[in-house]
């Protein structure tokens, strides 16, 4: 029994495939571990698997889902207060196609509110603890998935990442995290955030699976117009070495900002790179320290526009006893927004006004295209890029709440990829202070196979075997 | 005393008549119960997102086409954030400054520009008044939400009420032959509404302009407009500045109410859709668009002119109401001259109403015409012929011959009964030879009966000048 809830999902689907696995079998084991949960990453857990063909690719691995995916009957909240209980009339198409896949919906996952957060910690529904040391965070705002893979009470998630949401989380739980290009994945019926960066992204314990699952995930939609799909199919990686590949690192990514112990272990993995014969050298992406202001102009500002139609009249929360329509609208948002969201939507709301366009989100976007121009420079004289994913390691609960600025700054590494609508993987790369560091490797865009096939080389070599989901 | 100038411009939203909605696979909604054409987009439900309608798009750029306008290579929509529940999202996908078309004219008028966004829901106020003041609660229904919209703005070129009318008529019209809006100001596919300012006579500069709503037929425009323009020049007059805003048309009184106290400076923090890509017209689509217009009611009226000899009311008639001057031209394909075949077709039309199938048979009409033309049937006879065409159908000719209406032949039997004619109204005789033409009438009354219409009126009149040697 134990044994089967330490095996990575394709090893699962394999075995389903076989006959040696009961796909129920899986199914109850996991079952049971995401309804004993203790982490408080779930918000929501099945009782049963679905009416899902588990005789497809997923192999009726169950998975759980950041609870801002829209899945019809079921309560998807983002994180807030203002959609308790909102159950959807539809199915997120990324969703559906993990359904169709045979994938069928284990629970759905806590997140910072709205998807606004590094931690998990701005949750309508309580923070959710890190596995590795319950006083301390997950990450965020995709927390509540990532905490489930690493503790081992989900064999794979999804997750979604406007500024680092899957890749900053998956570091600070020691797991693998991926955010495709922008466009790769159908947003439709993802609860939008900022509608230009958010993506959604595996969260697994090794990188083949989530090649696996983004094989299933990726594609072009037809109620999305922002999707694309990826040119090719996804191939399951197969590299062992890193011959011929050349990594750039960001000289502004890679320093200045890094706690120390994460520095270590992240140059210790680009010694590692070149003993599998990649070719590491310095790179400059010159715009890169203006990202994060950058981003924090652009995402709440298109929050302050999506949020707008959480206002009491079609669904969710609506306050009691108001007396007209503005006391409807304010006594809604003021009650059923927390203080992170009622930031940025203020903030965001400021960003468009008129008089103020052209200096800030104007200008921000303008920053956006030199960004997206440094990596385009970059990728001129080498394959990806490497940084480490996160600044720190898990911080405990409230150390960052009580100044936002500094919960900002743990996205100034996975930010400028976001903003260029790049794709980047976060693997875990060693410990520091006893804590997970993550390794973040990014590419040209729709260069996913190619960044999969490094990231699993290099997993082979670092063969990190501390996460708490090899010990269910 | 100074002559004062309006400067009136239109701002013009059209339905367009598509299958399904700008942002969504909803049909469109005529009548049906609330909240029954609706779905996950145009509801605003979390998580979902618009993708554009490419029926609108091509209708867009047949309209851009159709009058003269720049269609934009690239355009892009925009947002436009307002709360009020009748905007589902509490914005509005609409296009701000690089719209699908720029600039294009229509008659005298010039275009300032076309542009794609979606219509709000509908709103019920419940109370007494229907008016939101006093309203005991509001409902909404959002079958409308999301329906195309095209947004037409004109310069400032019109300077009158009833010029305003007929020019949106012309505008009517013209998008109704293109087939791309049913236009029905009364069902509200058509929507008005207009900038007036005033200034002397002579001056180049505007005046300060206000903004009319909620004047939805064409007698309304024409009022709201003369009383705004009466209004302003009024203030002007006594000295007093004409303020900017906007004034709502009550249509049971006729008169104009600001709108300023519930006028909220409004901040639309205008940016980019991200849910969309920019409208990048192709050569396939432009082409498409071009050989799905018609010919538009201005030309064919000017061609009816040229071609056919018509004047210009004459020409006007037919040409903007298609039916007609469809069935027009086939009279004239069936061989009747061209001012003749117009003014008979007017007489059917007359008769049986604009708004029917034209249902006698071209050809028929055309020999009726020929008839009149050769002298064998008079206008009195020819009428008669064309009711019986109306009620029976049938063939003029025979018609004429079994009814007894051709015209009278000239010769002895109609000289005989002018001499009668005039041995029995010896009064009017003489004053006609005394060189008073005009005192004509009883004796030519008095044949007109004899002969039950059929005599020839000139001939008539020719004969009783002979016999009295005047």
């Amino acid at each position: 029994m134990s044994e089967l809830l330490t095996l990575t999902a394709a090893q699962a689907a394999e075995r389903v495939r076989t006959g040696e696995l009961e796909p129920g079998e899986l199914w109850e084991a996991y079952q049971r571990r995401a309804a004993a949960d203790e982490l408080n990453a779930y918000t929501w857990v099945a009782d049963a698997p679905g009416d899902v063909d588990r005789s497809g690719p997923l192999g009726g691995v169950p998975v759980a889902v950041k609870d801002l995916f829209c899945t019809k009957g079921v309560p998807s909240q983002a994180g807030s207060r203002i959609l308790e209980d909102y159950r959807p009339p539809y199915t997120a198409t990324s969703i559906e196609k993990l359904h169709v896949a045979g994938a069928p919906l284990l629970g759905k996952t806590n997140q910072d509110e709205f998807a606004m957060g590094s931690s998990t910690e701005h949750s309508a529904y309580g923070p959710t603890l890190n596995p590795w040391d319950t006083g301390r965070v997950p990450g965020g705002s995709s927390g509540g998935s990532a905490a489930a893979v690493a503790a081992g009470s989900a064999p794979w998630a999804i997750g979604t990442d406007t500024g680092g949401s899957i890749r900053q989380p998956a570091a600070l739980c020691g797991i693998v995290g991926l955010k495709p290009t922008y466009g790769a994945v159908s947003r439709y019926g993802m609860i939008a955030f900022a509608s230009s960066l958010d993506q959604c992204g595996p969260f697994t314990r090794d990188v083949t699976d989530a090649a696996v699952l983004l094989r299933a995930l990726a594609g072009k939609d037809p109620c999305d117009s922002t999707s694309v799909g990826l040119p090719g199919p996804v191939e399951l990686p197969s590299r062992t070495d890193l011959q011929g590949l050349r990594i750039g690192v960001p000289e502004e990514l890679s320093g200045d900002g890094v706690e120390p112990g994460v520095l270590a272990a992240f140059n210790e993995t680009l010694d590692r790179a070149r003993e599998l014969g990649a070719t590491v050298e310095p790179c400059r992406l010159p715009h890169a320290p203006h990202a994060l202001s950058a981003y924090y102009l652009i995402a709440p500002a298109e929050a302050s526009s999506n949020l707008a139609r959480y206002d009491g009249v079609r669904y969710g929360f609506r306050a009691p006893g108001v007396r007209d329509l503005l006391h409807m609208y304010t006594e809604t948002r003021e009650q059923g927004f927390g203080a992170e969201v009622k930031r940025r939507i203020m903030l965001g709301t400021y960003a468009l006004s008129s008089g103020y366009y052209d200096a800030y989100y104007g200008r921000a976007q303008q920053v956006r295209t030199m960004i997206a121009r440094d990596f385009a420079t970059a990728f001129e004289r080498f394959d990806l890029v490497a940084t480490p994913t996160a600044p720190t390691v898990a911080f405990e609960l409230g150390a960052k709440t009580a100044d936002p600025l500094s919960m900002y700054l743990q996205d100034f590494l996975a930010v400028p990829m976001s903003l260029a609508g790049l794709p980047g993987i976060s693997i875990p790369c060693g410990l520091s202070e006893g804590l997970p560091v993550g390794f973040q490797l990014a590419g040209p865009a729709f260069s996913e196979n190619a960044i999969l096939d490094a990231a699993h080389a290099l997993e082979r070599s670092i063969d990190f075997r501390d996460a708490p989901w090899r010990s269910a | 005393m100074t002559t004062w100038e309006p400067v009136i411009g239109l701002e013009i939203h059209v339905q367009l008549d598509t299958r399904t909605k700008m942002f969504c696979g909803c049909a469109l909604s005529f009548g049906e119960p609330p909240n029954t054409r609706t779905c996950p987009v145009c509801l605003g439900l979390p998580g979902t997102l618009p993708v554009v309608n490419a029926q609108a798009v091509q209708y867009a750029l047949m309209m851009g086409l159709a009058l003269g306008s720049e269609i934009a290579p690239r355009s892009i929509f925009h947002r436009k954030n307002y709360f009020y529940p009748d905007q589902a999202k509490n914005y509005q996908i609409s296009q701000y400054d690089i719209p699908i078309c720029l600039g294009g004219h229509l008659g005298d008028v010039r275009l300032h520009r076309i542009h794609l966004e979606e219509d709000a829901a509908k709103l019920v106020h419940l109370g007494e008044s229907g008016r939101i003041h006093g309203a005991d609660a509001s409902i909404v229904d959002y079958n409308r939400g999301g329906t195309p919209l095209c947004e037409i703005v004109t310069e400032p070129d019109l300077h009158s009420a009833e010029q305003a009318r007929d020019w949106l008529n012309l505008l009517r019209v013209t998008l109704r032959q293109l087939g791309v809006s049913d236009v029905n100001m009364e069902e509200g596919s058509l929507r008005c509404d207009a900038n007036v300012s005033v200034r002397p006579a002579g001056s180049t500069e505007l005046g300060t302009k206000t903004e009319l709503k909620n004047m939805n037929s064409f007698r309304f425009l024409e009022r709201g407009v003369n009383a705004e323009i009466e209004r302003q020049v009024a203030l002007l007059e006594s000295g007093e500045p004409v303020v900017q805003e906007t004034l709502h048309f009550d249509p049971s009184s006729g008169r104009l109410s600001s709108l300023r106290s519930k006028e909220e400076a409004h901040d639309y923090r205008y940016f980019p859709e991200p849910d969309l890509v920019a409208l990048v017209p192709t050569e396939e689509m432009l082409a498409a668009a071009r050989s799905a217009i018609p010919e538009l009611p201005a030309e064919r009226a000017a061609r009816y002119e040229s071609e056919h000899g018509l004047i210009a009311d004459a020409a006007r008639l037919l040409a903007f109401e298609p039916a007609w001057g469809d069935y027009f031209e086939r009279v004239v394909a069936a061989g009747a001259d061209g001012r003749a075949a117009a003014n008979w077709t007017e007489q059917l039309r007359a008769r049986i109403g604009a708004e029917a199938e034209p249902s006698v048979d071209p050809a028929a009409l055309a020999k009726l015409v020929g008839l009149v033309g050769g002298k064998q049937l008079n206008a009195g006879g020819a009428r008669q012929v064309l009711d019986i065409l109306v009620a029976e159908g049938g063939d003029p000719e025979a018609i004429a011959e079994r009814e007894g209406l051709g015209a009278m032949e000239g010769g002895d039997e109609l000289a005989g009964i002018v001499a009668a004619a005039i041995a029995a109204n010896e009064g009017a005789a003489e004053k006609v030879r005394a060189g008073n033409d005009k005192a004509m009438g009883p004796i030519v009354g008095f044949v007109m009966r004899e002969t039950k219409g059929r005599a020839d009126g000139g001939e008539v009149g020719r004969l009783i000048r002979e016999q009295l040697g005047a």
